[in-house]
């Protein structure tokens, strides 16, 4: 523990500014996370010693960043222990990786009157895709629902699976909720019936280990900004057998072989799928940043993480007018919150004011918050430089939110 | 805490012109997605002028205080006044700066407001 928040923070130089004359308080981390030193120095390395294009000079900068490109790629597929790095293609995000198997595998695969399912957890990057290609192929989007205790509920999944779905979509763990659903079980009872699996791991990438050889799915995804990582780098895994069967995403060069006046062939998986020029810098520091997130561990994450939520909920649950979404089952690293009389982006500026950085609305998961009954929720989301304290400040603010807003009772139940 | 000023959170409190219109010349649902804010304004017009102007809705102190201080300043007022207010305009009778983040939920009244003027106008050339 000694290892993380306080002693930690010292390693991100974004907290030594201030925000509004107060040290900055971090609790957006489901949003994008800080980036620690190292990635930043990873960033401007590549620019100040190697900046070339990849895969094409033959000059030496080129060959270079060629090879750390390539090295960021075998760093990728050790971190998420795949087969072989090339069963890793880089795009701009998590979202881009999702788009990249509807256009692809699925809209081939896909066929009208199919069924694909997705769960009620899935944030938007994870369900309008889905939404548009059963649309365009007039297939059929099936929603696995949740339990009043706001799990997935696994009775209904089982019976939706009877109706053999081609696809089944589900994230790792709830950019709202923070619940993590037993993939690996309702994998395997996915596979039983035929399904392809894609994993959406944005959440859960940066805070518990990921290992796809374990879980078995089919495709996963997530982003490098949520993990140290800078933004416009995402991640799509897909197994060997079905990353080469898949036609191309993007056309242009880099992704090509041989290409005639009228006609062009294409390279092999992965490269086939990176066309143009990619975000060399921002990948060759990725490793960088899965590199520090090793060095601390995910076991010693996971733990602060919890620590975190659980002096959340006692503290933020110790006031009468806060409601608090727990959800049933395994869940971790961030906490929805809603407070009778306030709306979230209330609550959120007046915690702004104190220099504290929290989500409110509807993070981009609009029908899993119609589900809570509420019109939008505030979430602080936690990462391994947070400190009791920093929750000790939120509730603060807190309390700053009763009193602006004129709320009685606002003392903490003892 | 200067942005929740009394007359802010007077207003989100206890909004004024409240409610919808049985017959109302125009009426429109406006949503602000990057919160859920939503207004659902009724309006009036008779001989070119606005003679009331209803809403309900739900959302932030700022989205819901700036619809009921919009209205409270347009009763009465010509359409052709209305269309021509700017966004400066309806930040100004908040009576404190609002941040960039914020500025969607200061608008979300007068956008309703204009786009319901906007329909009143097609309703009457498709009668004409």
């Amino acid at each position: 523990m000694q290892k993380l928040g306080e002693y930690i923070k010292k390693q991100f130089p974004i907290f030594s500014r201030r925000v509004n004359g107060h040290p900055l308080v971090y609790l957006d981390n489901a949003s994008t996370s800080q980036k620690p030193r190292a990635v930043i120095d990873a960033v401007s390395e590549y620019y100040a010693t190697m900046n070339a294009n990849i895969h094409r000079g033959i000059h030496t900068l080129s060959e270079e960043a060629t090879d750390r490109y390539e090295q960021s790629r075998t760093r990728v597929a050790r971190f998420l222990n795949a087969a072989s790095p090339s069963e890793i293609v880089f795009t701009r995000g998590c979202t881009e990786s999702i788009n990249l198997v509807a256009a692809t595998w699925a809209a081939s695969a896909i066929k009208r009157t199919d069924r694909i399912l997705v769960s009620a957890l899935e944030h938007h990057a994870n369900l309008v895709p889905w939404q548009e290609l059963a649309r365009v192929k007039r297939a059929r989007l099936d929603i696995i629902p949740l339990t009043p205790g706001l799990a997935l509920d696994e009775k209904k999944y089982r019976e939706l699976l009877s109706y053999k779905p081609k696809l089944v979509c589900l994230t790792a763990q709830s950019n709202v909720l923070g619940s993590i659903p037993p993939l690996r079980r309702m994998i395997r009872q996915a596979h039983a019936v035929g399904a392809r699996v894609l994993v959406d791991a944005a959440q859960s990438a940066g805070h518990s280990k990921t290992n796809v050889h374990f879980l078995g799915c089919d495709f996963l995804v997530f982003s490098a900004h949520k993990m140290l990582g800078p933004t416009g780098v995402g991640v799509l895994y897909a197994k060997k057998e079905i990353l080469e069967t898949m036609p191309p995403y993007q056309f242009g060069g880099d992704m090509v072989e041989i290409v005639e006046p009228r006609h062009s062939t294409y390279r092999s998986a992965p490269w086939r799928f990176e066309a143009g020029t990619p975000n060399i810098a921002g990948i060759i520091a990725f490793a960088a940043a899965i590199d520090f997130l090793e060095s601390v561990g995910f076991d010693a994450i996971q733990t602060h993480d919890a620590d975190l939520l659980s002096h959340a909920r006692s503290v933020f649950g110790s006031y009468p007018h806060v409601r608090l979404f727990h959800p049933e089952g395994e869940s971790n690293s961030m906490l929805s919150f809603a407070v009778d009389g306030v709306h979230p982006h209330d609550i959120a500026t007046v915690f702004d004011v104190s220099g504290i950085a929290i989500r409110s609305g509807l993070h981009c998961a609009e029908p899993l918050v119609r589900l809570l009954g509420v019109e939008a929720t505030a979430r602080m989301s936690f990462y391994l430089y947070n400190t009791r304290s920093d929750i000790d400040r939120a509730a603060r603010a807190l309390e700053k939110v009763f009193k602006v807003f004129q709320l009685p009772f606002t003392k903490r139940r003892s | 805490m200067d942005l929740y000023s009394e007359i802010i959170l007077d207003h989100y409190r206890h909004p004024r012109h409240r409610g919808s219109l049985p017959r109302p010349s125009a009426h429109i649902v406006q949503h602000n997605p990057l919160c859920g804010d939503i207004v659902k304004l009724d309006i009036s017009v008779k001989e070119g002028k606005v003679a009331d102007a209803r809403f309900l809705g739900a959302g932030c102190a700022i989205s819901q205080a700036a619809t009921s201080l919009l209205l409270d300043s347009i009763q009465g007022k010509s359409i052709g006044s209305i269309e021509k207010l700017t966004q400066q305009d309806a930040a100004d009778l908040l009576g404190i700066p609002v941040s960039k983040a914020r500025e969607q939920c200061a608008q979300l009244g007068l956008t309703a407001l204009q786009k319901a003027i906007t329909i009143f106008k097609q309703k009457r050339k498709q009668k004409r």
